[in-house]
């Protein structure tokens, strides 16, 4: 029998794939037919079927960071990173309100700007990607198992933190540089002193390994520049890391004239080993500095806020050979790294060239000394003795470069809304593609490493136009893809983004999707205020506190009826999701609760206030549909007038909870 | 060959999922058994296929009494019915294979097995997947047999 069923198998099995054959080259037949019709069928991902790349994109002005799925464009997450967020409850639950504390106190919004994955030898590794808040100085975690923010450092002694948050290439550091120059420490000056008394603080934050945490190891104090962008050597040039400035005019008025008036601004080249040395062996100077360290435990399902006071502080001049600058045309925005290491990138945005400095040249001018004088105690370098080559008139307004597997760049020129692909090494233009339209940042899958991928370039546009139906004054951001395998890009789609899309971080899904987390385990949950199994459940009075420790699974919460709240209580909901499945979880919220909703994820405990305000009896129910009796999950609080004599009493079903 | 082909479908397709393309072609409704199912015969749907019993290992049941504590008794009762039916006596009711079937793939059973769709359209609430393990499954397993035994 069991013969005769292989065999049946095996007819079957031949059956199934000659019918897929028929169907496949039925489908070649007519893409030969057509002429360029194929766009459709490159980002169509049939229902069920997955994706092949993760796309973070930044949110900009959302503080967020959103998770898309290439070539779709499926958008499939935004993940809180520096804004409140009532879907996830973010800012809003007892647990997560600590991850927006500053020395400002709490900041329920920053400006998200450049999203970076971690790497290993020069490779992402799918651990964490890191974002920046620009407007009060932050560097956030995010964990790609739990697609959720677990860390948020703030960057004192810096404002505009724009040249972030990129990594090295063993996460070693992930760095912070100001835009805006400022007083170090700050104080009550005259700005119009800016001149020689603004400083520029460049921080490298080192990176645990083990847990991801970061901390501060020192800061560059560097000349009074704008520090616009940032990338990390590779390969041979590993141990350096590259700052694009402009304003080297340190103007400090309308700099739209003011700091465009040098021919050149500079690269600035940090070799951050030789810091780290330096610092390993006592240099720096500790000054006060006060700033948050937020860390949110998996464990816990609650984060921490402490504040820290110090922050170790370099001064280039006093580590020789470390900090050295290279001349580059004009105002350059991105500063960029390609896959060998060999050559940086300068994105002139005011230039109508395009300048690539040569790392090896770098180094042979250093080692002959020949400088062509300095600034602020720090040596320049000629230009023509670290230019590698240029891309002669290659568009207008350059704006930001990656790279693909097989030698070639590919730049955004903002004025002249496209994208021009061209070659390392022979500086010619081989491509060009509008985008639509006025293109700041581009994305290739693996662009910031040793590996970039070669399929697909996402360019994120800073105006939309007429792509969309209108939706009144405000239109949507807007994102496109380019299939890049060919020698000629073409345009696949538009899809719109949540905010401003700042810039992105790519790599293939098969690095982060088997290692996402489906559930938090019950018996792992260290909340102090978890009630992990119904005979947990409980509520206890506390003078004018109540805690209700609540349960939740389909479809019920543990206990659904509880009286002896009075009208002036301060109610803590702490509620625990008993569900260890996948894609399970529930929410809660209640009448008149001056914050959001929980969603609460399988194993996770989360808290909300509510201050009743009123005498009554008060619904709560559950906000995700969990199950086909999802309309049933609710249930009352019984308020009475204050100093009441009705006890505290829970019940579920009548009873008091309890496991059995 | 087509007979045969048509026979093999209709008797697997609960446990073939490869064979999704074929079981379309005979998708006409497949003849439900009207006969009643021995629930001291039938196994379930899962991953146990069998379970050899000894004596009672009162250890082993005061683990599975805390992992069932946990994972279990927001919806189940040993001595009343709750959300989910009450579990007393429930070794003389089905077979332990049965039973771990039912803690450890409860989506697929209430589909598919005759009597757990029956327990579904009774109690309604369909049984939550609470990822245990066959270890723990075992153990909840043995509390029962431990409750049982007590009667």
């Amino acid at each position: 029998m069991k013969t005769i069923k292989n065999i049946i198998y095996t007819l079957v099995a031949v059956l199934v794939l000659a019918s897929c054959g028929n169907t496949s080259s039925k489908k070649k037949d007519s893409k030969s037919g057509a002429l360029s019709g194929n766009a459709a069928e490159k980002v169509y991902v049939a229902p069920g079927e997955h994706d092949e790349y993760y796309a973070f994109v930044s949110g900009g002005f959302s503080g967020q960071l959103a998770v898309y799925g290439l070539p779709s464009a499926r958008l499939f997450k935004v993940i809180p990173v520096f804004s409140v967020d009532a879907e996830k409850a973010y800012g809003f639950n007892e647990e997560t309100k600590p991850m927006l504390n500053t020395s400002y106190g709490f900041v329920p919004w920053d400006d998200s700007h450049h999203p970076d994955i971690s790497q290993t030898n020069g490779e992402l590794d799918g651990r964490w990607v890191f974002i920046n808040g620009n407007n009060t100085p932050r560097i956030a975690r995010i964990s790609l198992s739990t697609f959720e923010t677990e860390e948020i450092i703030e960057v004192p002694n810096s404002a505009g933190n724009h040249s972030s948050s990129f990594v090295t290439e063993n996460t070693e550091y992930v760095v912070a540089g100001t835009r805006f120059s400022v007083p170090i420490p700050q104080k009550d000056m005259p700005i119009s002193e800016y001149k020689s008394n603004f400083k520029g603080a460049l921080s490298f934050i080192s990176v645990d390994q083990e847990t991801g945490h970061m901390g501060i190891k020192f800061q560059l104090i560097m000349p009074g520049f704008d520090y616009d962008l940032s990338h990390p050597g590779r390969g041979k040039s590993h141990g350096w890391f590259f700052f694009t400035t402009y304003n080297t005019e340190e103007a400090n008025s309308l700099l739209e004239v003011n700091a465009s008036q040098n021919d050149k601004d500079y690269i600035a080249a940090v070799n951050w080993k030789k810091i780290e040395e330096y610092v390993n062996n006592g240099g720096g100077k500790k000054m006060p500095a006060k700033y948050a360290h937020n860390v949110y435990s998996d464990e816990t399902h609650t984060a921490t806020s402490t504040m820290m006071n110090e922050v170790l502080v370099v001064d280039p001049t006093e580590v020789p050979g470390a900090v050295y600058f290279l001349p580059t045309p004009k105002s350059p925005h991105g500063c960029d790294v390609d896959p060998s290491g060999e050559y940086i990138v300068g994105n002139g945005k005011l230039s109508a060239d395009l300048t690539v400095h040569s790392f090896t040249r770098m180094q042979e001018a250093i080692e002959g000394k020949k400088f062509a004088g300095e600034a602020y105690g720090i040596p320049i370098l000629n230009y023509e003795d670290v230019v590698a080559g240029v891309v002669k008139q290659p568009g207008l307004g350059p704006l930001h470069t990656e790279f693909d597997d097989k030698g070639n760049a590919y730049t955004t020129f903002f004025i002249s809304s496209e994208v021009v692909k061209w070659k390392l090494g022979t500086w010619e233009v081989i491509d060009r593609k509008p985008t639509y339209y006025s293109v700041g940042h581009l994305m290739i899958p693996g662009g910031n490493s040793r590996k970039p991928t070669g399929k697909y370039l996402v360019a994120m546009n800073k105006i939309t136009k007429d792509r969309y139906l209108p939706t009144g004054p405000e239109l949507t951001q807007s994102a496109q893809l380019y299939d890049i395998s060919g020698d000629k890009m073409e345009l696949l789609s538009d899809f719109p983004t949540v905010g401003e899309p700042h810039y992105a971080a790519g790599c293939p899904a098969d690095l982060i999707k088997d290692r996402s987390a489906k559930i938090f385990k019950l018996d792992e949950n260290k909340h102090k205020y978890a009630a992990t199994s119904e005979s947990e459940a409980k509520v206890v009075r506390e003078g004018n506190v109540v805690h209700i420790y609540m349960t939740m699974i389909r479809s019920h919460f543990a206990p659904d009826n509880i009286e002896g709240v009075q009208v002036g209580d301060k109610v803590y909901f702490h509620v625990t999701n008993l569900e260890q499945d996948f894609d399970v979880p529930h929410g809660i919220s209640m009448i008149g609760a001056n914050t959001s909703e929980l969603l609460i994820m399988p194993g996770q405990t989360e808290t909300f206030v509510w201050e009743p305000k009123q005498e009554g009896v008060w619904p709560f129910y559950c906000t995700d549909f969990c199950s086909a009796l999802h309309q049933e999950m609710q249930g009352y609080v019984r308020v009475s007038a204050k100093g009441s004599s009705v006890p505290i009493s829970y019940t579920l079903d009548g009873d008091p909870t309890d496991a059995e | 060959m087509a007979i045969f082909a048509i026979y093999s479908c209709s008797s697997d397709s609960s446990s073939n999922s490869e064979n999704v393309e074929v079981e379309r072609v005979e998708s006409t409704p497949a003849e439900e058994t009207t006969a009643e199912v021995d629930p001291m015969q039938d196994k379930g749907i899962g991953p146990i296929s069998s379970v050899e019993l000894g004596e009672i290992d009162e250890t082993m049941a005061a683990e599975g009494k805390e992992t069932f504590k946990t994972l279990c008794s927001a919806c189940h009762k040993i001595e009343k019915r709750f959300v989910g039916p009450a579990l007393l006596g429930v070794t003389e009711r089905r077979t332990p294979e049965w039973i771990m079937n039912m803690i450890m793939n409860p989506e697929e059973m209430v589909e598919k097995n005759k009597l757990a769709k029956d327990l579904l359209a009774e109690y309604l609430s369909p049984m939550a997947n609470q990822n245990v393990s066959e270890e723990d499954a075992r153990k909840i397993l043995e509390y029962f047999r431990s409750e049982d035994n007590k009667q």
